[in-house]
């Protein structure tokens, strides 16, 4: 392990992505502000920046942006009572009441220490948990990784959507369905393409992202009318105040900031959970924790109930990290296309990536730690002025989104049909959008399918087309039993609240 | 009868699942291959008919939470324009190459957005496209194909 965090810290602490870190913390905390424009748009709109640099550099320049993008959540979420990403959204809860008492300052450096520590404490855990889980999942055979992605997509339904299971659910089978176009790995027939040349490779992942996510949102912003502008005029205007941390406050810290980061990264391992679950569980944990007198101060600025979802975001970022450089599979969205992006630079993630890439494995590890060191000594002493640079016209904003998301796939692909096919499901998206389909789900299945069929394939081969491989070993039989409770929970909710 | 936009989108994915099921069963198989435990016909069937069963059941389910969007409220105008731009902007982009049509693009969009600052749209077309472009192809190595620089002899 010391040879691998040494092999790391020279990846990590190189010039050239010391710099993509800064890089990625400062573009993600400025589009994580943004309210609507979460990581997963900022992650995208790096990709085309990505294809001119190595794998480690572009993977450690797009961990800089998804912990940017979090830490800007978090201010929008505290100066205004509007969060940038939904993992953010109950650091408002006393967040903002802080800044309406003139401790703006004094909340965006509580979130900020808070984040520092909780990314940090988890950057531990991933570094301890990551080799050792790493060696455990050698022993996964393809049952096992079949009935896990199937875990992965239903938990992400469940979680991602309140009460939307179904359609995060048909959100799946859609992004399935879109990556079974194109030639089948094993036989080469060509599938779904209508005789259309240009769809036989397939349909490119960047394109996906970028018309769900990165397109999708800025028409829906234009579309709703919303102008992310206005919040952040919003910003300027605010009194800051102080950013000192007094003694009491520090202490109140001390003792949220381990159990959060513990319940934050666990929940961030889980798949399809995340920063949003592990927020709004470390202040309801938070809550049952602190005495009755610290209980009253909840919703109305208190220390505690600001540093624990802020942490526990945090943690969970670095924990989504470990199915993804463990098992290959993503735990969140954002981590989907971080994988894809992968894939793109011809790198598999999973158990072997610790052997045959491990200068990949590690660098991404050690520069979670940097990252969070650049996300405090960089971030916190600049947010006003980063706010006043926010104040960017919806009217430059969006046109601007768009040119990234089309040069992303020209760069790609120099086809035109590439950029209407993204412009058609983007379109789509929008409207989906609208009516609460949820589209991380779709990512994840899109990203998961080829695997998910490769990986079926071989299981029904070894049975000889029997599904008894879904519970002929105890390991695929139990992530099974997980995934039944999951929908039977589902199930019970719903007619619970009917009732 | 009026169908809540849920239930028509959940209807429109019943249709697509049926289509995707029906190609499903159309695809070319070897023959060899037709009777093997796992062709390349086999996970999209199991895709059709799952997406089948979940659009049915959204349809036939009550729903929990209606969902209401104000039509009133949503600005089509503007999202018509920027979809036609970019669609312009799609259909021109291998013609006249990279730099003039997304510069126009990029100009076209802030004008329909309602922007009206001549001086700062220009800016933030031709001059940021270029800019852009030097940071691609200059400092970043990334091959950006654009027959008219080359043309002019300004990219190599």
């Amino acid at each position: 392990m010391i040879e691998g965090i040494l092999i790391g810290l020279s990846t990590a602490l190189s010039l050239t992505n010391i710099l993509m870190v800064m890089v990625g913390c400062f573009a993600g905390t400025i589009i994580g502000m943004l309210p609507g424009l979460g990581p997963m748009t900022a992650i995208a709109l790096m990709i085309p920046i990505t294809y001119g640099f190595d794998p480690s550099t572009g993977l450690i320049l797009m961990a800089g942006v998804y912990y940017g993008a979090v830490f800007g959540g978090s201010t929008s979420s505290i100066l205004l009572n509007a969060p940038g990403i939904p993992g953010t959204v109950a650091t408002a809860f006393d967040g903002y009441p802080m800044a309406q008492q003139g401790k703006a300052g004094k909340a965006l450096a509580i979130a900020a220490y808070s984040s520092f520590a909780g990314g940090t404490i988890s950057a531990i855990f991933l570094l301890v948990a990551a080799p050792s889980l790493s060696k455990v999942s050698l022993a996964f055979r393809s049952p096992d990784y079949f009935a896990l992605m199937i875990l992965g997509l239903t938990a992400i339904s469940a979680f991602s959507s309140k009460g939307q299971f179904l359609k995060a659910m048909m959100m799946v089978v859609l992004g399935l369905m879109l990556a079974t176009v194109g030639q089948d790995s094993l036989s080469d027939i060509t599938r779904f393409t209508f005789n259309n040349m240009n769809l036989t490779d397939g349909i490119s992942f960047v394109l996906i992202v970028m018309a769900t996510f990165a397109m999708s949102e800025a028409l829906t912003i234009i579309f709703r009318g919303k102008d992310p502008n206005r919040a952040a005029k919003q910003i300027s205007l605010t009194e800051l105040g102080s950013i000192k941390v007094n003694k009491e406050e520090t202490i109140k810290m001390a003792k949220t900031i381990p159990r959060s980061s513990i319940l934050g990264f666990l929940i961030g391992v889980l798949p399809g959970a995340g920063a949003t679950i592990a927020s709004f569980l470390a202040y309801g944990m938070e809550r049952n924790y602190v005495n009755e007198e610290e209980k009253q101060k909840f919703g109305k600025g208190s220390v505690h109930g600001l540093s624990a979802p802020e942490t526990a975001n945090n943690a969970a970022c670095s924990g989504s990290f470990v199915p993804l450089l463990t098992l290959g599979i993503p735990g969140s969205g954002t981590t989907a296309v971080m994988l894809g992006a992968l894939l793109g630079f011809g790198i598999q993630p999973g158990p072997r990536l610790y052997q045959t890439n491990p200068e990949i494995f590690w660098s991404v590890i050690m520069s979670m730690y940097i990252g969070m060191v650049v996300l405090l000594i960089l971030n916190l002493p600049l947010i006003p002025y980063i706010a006043r640079i926010l104040a960017v016209p919806r009217n430059y904003l969006i046109p601007l989104i768009l040119f990234f998301s089309v040069t992303g796939i020209y760069l790609m692909s120099f086809n035109n049909f590439d950029i209407f096919l993204m412009i058609g499901i983007a379109v789509v998206a929008t409207f989906l959008r609208l009516y609460d389909f949820p589209m991380p789900p779709l990512i994840l299945a899109f990203v998961l399918g080829g695997l998910m069929e490769e990986t079926l394939r071989r299981s029904l081969l070894i049975s000889d087309g029997s599904p008894n491989f879904l519970w002929d070993r105890p390991i695929t039989l139990i992530i099974l039993l997980i995934t039944i409770t999951i929908v039977g929970w589902q199930i019970f909710s719903t007619f619970r609240k009917k009732s | 009868m009026r169908i809540s936009p849920t239930k028509f989108i959940s209807l429109l994915f019943l249709v697509l699942s049926v289509f995707y099921l029906y190609t499903a069963y159309n695809i070319q198989v070897f023959a060899f291959d037709e009777n093997a435990p796992f062709n390349a016909r086999t996970f999209p069937i199991y895709l059709g008919w799952a997406g089948i069963i979940l659009s049915s059941l959204k349809i036939i389910l009550p729903e929990k939470i209606t969902i209401e969007v104000n039509h009133k409220h949503l600005d089509y105008k503007s999202i018509i324009y920027l979809i036609i731009i970019s669609l312009i902007y799609a259909a021109v982009i291998l013609k006249i190459g990279y730099f003039i049509s997304t510069s126009l693009f990029l100009f076209a969009s802030y004008y329909f957005l309602g922007e009206r600052r001549w001086g700062l749209m220009f800016i933030l077309s031709f001059p940021f496209v270029a800019a852009f472009m030097y940071l691609l192809h200059g400092l970043l190595n990334i091959y950006l194909r654009d027959p008219f620089l080359k043309y002019i002899g300004v990219m190599g």
